[in-house]
């Protein structure tokens, strides 16, 4: 659905070049949601503004949705929508006035855009207020109708930039609902955060960016096994240096360390590991305290690549 | 044909945007009308001076302050694009298939549809205090503030873009359109100036919409000056035009 090479992009500013996104490649498959995770000022914006032609790349080759971006951007504009990180509403105009604009904006006729802005107002729960001024909206609903105006002409691919950004908890998982129905429904999804759970919970593959460069790639499970697997850690009763010496040479194990009564284990995959370490364990008849799975996270990832936490990145 | 529907299309929203807040209407119309009552009257003790254009003291002021209407009220447009600009709606419009021309004239019409109105409310206005305007004058009148709407607007919206903040826009604004007013005849008619300050003048395209204003309220009718002023007026907006269209074309980075 997207394919990059080398995509840059220079800015000029007062304090010379800024390279904001400095040459990427990414390859966004039909039919995923694409996660782009990275910290503020990371280059997700000029990224995704270059993938939906607002900008033109200072270098490097892209196309999108089967079209070259720099010699058809006519053409990938009718197949892409475009949700950016500011909004994209008039405070003086109802969400439906909106909609119906945009859709005529596609070449729909004035009964195909009433009618398909009716349906996007039903399905994204849009029809208490949907006749009122957007000023008048919540975070949540407003952020709704982005999504609906992006959504208008059908795309068959979605950016969104940052879409849950200032939402509370409760509107930001509704918001996550409505990007996996539309994987489902076929649309591929391309959306930037710079919120780890959110990456974590929604992408199918991710893209961690940091100063313009991609720094890692895959599925959010790949990512975090790369760190080091799992971590298993057994709680045993003063018989941590018996277990450790059981399990270190065990084959799944990667690395142990005790500290105390506990033996971490660094393993592959710890669903697999576990049943393992309770038999070898249930064989030597060492009782068994406590045992618990901790997943790497991506910042564990993030910190791998870039010696930077993202949290305090972002 | 493209791009007159979505010109059409455009121009329907911002009319939208606009009639939700009609104030704006009378609120352009005020300041005119200030001239109208509080300056025009002083007029009436110059018009026995040697070199006062014929005609009368309204019939000479008030087609001068159409053009003073169309010039402030086509550069303050900027700040509306500015405020969407930030809200995200420019870029929104800008992914889409839109003309780009579009995205311009469409908002383009609706602030000369704006200005026509008020300059007709205007000109009512002013007939109790003694203008006499004739039906030809009138709207070959509204022809030059359309034109003048046009070619002032395009260009504020091209400033706006390229500034891109309210701080930075309203200076340049102000910093240009005073002098452009003080050298355009607007107040007081050239023909008291000194020869210095007419050749300066002389370059400001304003003052040639000035007389030919004048001229199609005087009784002149359609003179070289009309022909001239409207001819200028239409080069305005075609590079106005030509310039807006080109900001709206190029990223807004
Ligand atoms: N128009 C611009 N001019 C100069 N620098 C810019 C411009 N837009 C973005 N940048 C810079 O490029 C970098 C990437 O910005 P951006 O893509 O917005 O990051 P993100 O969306 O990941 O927060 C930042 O350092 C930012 O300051
Ligand atoms: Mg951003």
């Amino acid at each position: 659905m997207i394919e990059t090479h080398n995509l840059r992009k220079t800015f000029k500013s007062r304090r010379g070049p800024v390279d904001a996104v400095a040459g990427v490649d990414l390859d966004v498959k039909k039919g995923e949601i694409f996660g782009f995770l990275g910290p503020n000022g990371a280059g997700k914006t000029t990224t995704l503004r270059m993938l939906s032609t607002l900008l033109p790349p200072t270098s490097g080759e892209a196309t999108v949705a089967g079209f070259d971006l720099r010699r058809e951007p006519a053409k990938v504009r009718y197949v892409i929508g475009y949700v950016s990180q500011e909004g994209s509403s008039a405070p003086e105009i109802p969400g439906r006035t909106e909609l119906v604009i945009q859709g005529r904006l596609y070449g729909m006729t004035k009964e195909r855009a009433i009618a398909r802005a009716a349906e996007l107002i039903e399905s994204l729960e849009l029809a208490d207020c949907a006749d009122r001024p957007t000023k008048t909206y919540s975070g949540g609903q407003k952020r709704r109708l982005d999504i609906g105006i992006g959504l208008m002409h059908l795309p068959q691919l979605l950016f969104l930039d940052e879409p849950t950004t200032g939402l509370d908890p409760q509107s930001r998982a509704r918001m996550w609902d409505e990007v996996r129905r539309l994987r489902d429904t076929g649309t591929t999804v391309f959306l930037t955060t710079h919120y780890l759970e959110e990456a974590d919970a929604l992408s199918d593959r991710i893209a961690i960016i940091d100063h313009g460069k991609i720094v890692a790639l895959g599925t959010p499970d790949a990512l975090k096994r790369q760190v080091a697997g799992d971590v298993v850690v057994v709680g045993t009763d003063q018989a941590s240096d018996r277990v450790l010496e059981l399990l270190r040479d065990q084959p799944f194990v990667r690395e142990a360390t005790t500290a105390g009564d506990v033996v971490r284990l660094y393993v592959d995959r710890g669903e697999t590991a576990m049943p393992q370490i309770i038999r070898v364990l249930d064989s030597a008849g060492i009782p068994l305290a406590s045992l618990s799975l901790n997943r790497p996270s991506l910042d564990d990832v993030f910190l791998r690549q870039t010696g930077r936490s993202l949290r305090e990145a972002a | 044909m493209k791009m007159l529907k979505d010109t059409w299309l455009m121009f329907q929203r911002y009319l939208l945007v606009f009639l939700r807040n009609p104030a704006w209407v009378a609120i352009g119309v005020i300041q005119p009308l200030l001239y109208l009552v509080l300056f025009a009257p002083l007029l009436k003790s110059l018009v026995q001076v040697p070199g006062f254009p014929a005609g009368g003291a309204y019939n000479v002021f008030v087609p001068g302050l159409l053009i003073q209407l169309g010039l402030f009220g086509a550069s303050g447009v900027g700040f509306g694009l500015i405020a969407e600009l930030r809200a995200g709606v420019i870029e929104r419009f800008r992914v889409t298939p839109v003309s780009r021309f579009a995205l311009l004239l469409g908002r383009a019409l609706r602030d000369i549809l704006t200005l026509v109105v008020q300059s007709l409310i205007l000109l009512l206005l002013a007939i109790p205090f003694g203008l006499k305007p004739t039906v030809v004058g009138v709207i070959v009148m509204l022809g030059l503030v359309a034109l003048i709407g046009l070619g002032m607007s395009s260009l504020a919206y091209a400033a706006a873009l390229a500034l891109k903040s309210e701080d930075s826009y309203a200076p340049l604004i102000f910093t240009l359109s005073l002098p452009l007013l003080l050298l355009s005849g607007v107040l007081l008619p050239l023909d008291l100036a000194p020869g210095w300050l007419q050749d300066i003048a002389k370059a400001n395209p304003l003052s040639y919409a000035v007389n030919a204003a004048r001229d199609l309220f005087n009784g002149k009718g359609f003179d070289q000056a009309v022909f001239e002023g409207l001819a200028i007026m239409a080069a305005l907006a075609v590079v106005g035009v030509l310039i807006g269209a080109r900001r709206f074309t190029r990223a807004i980075a």
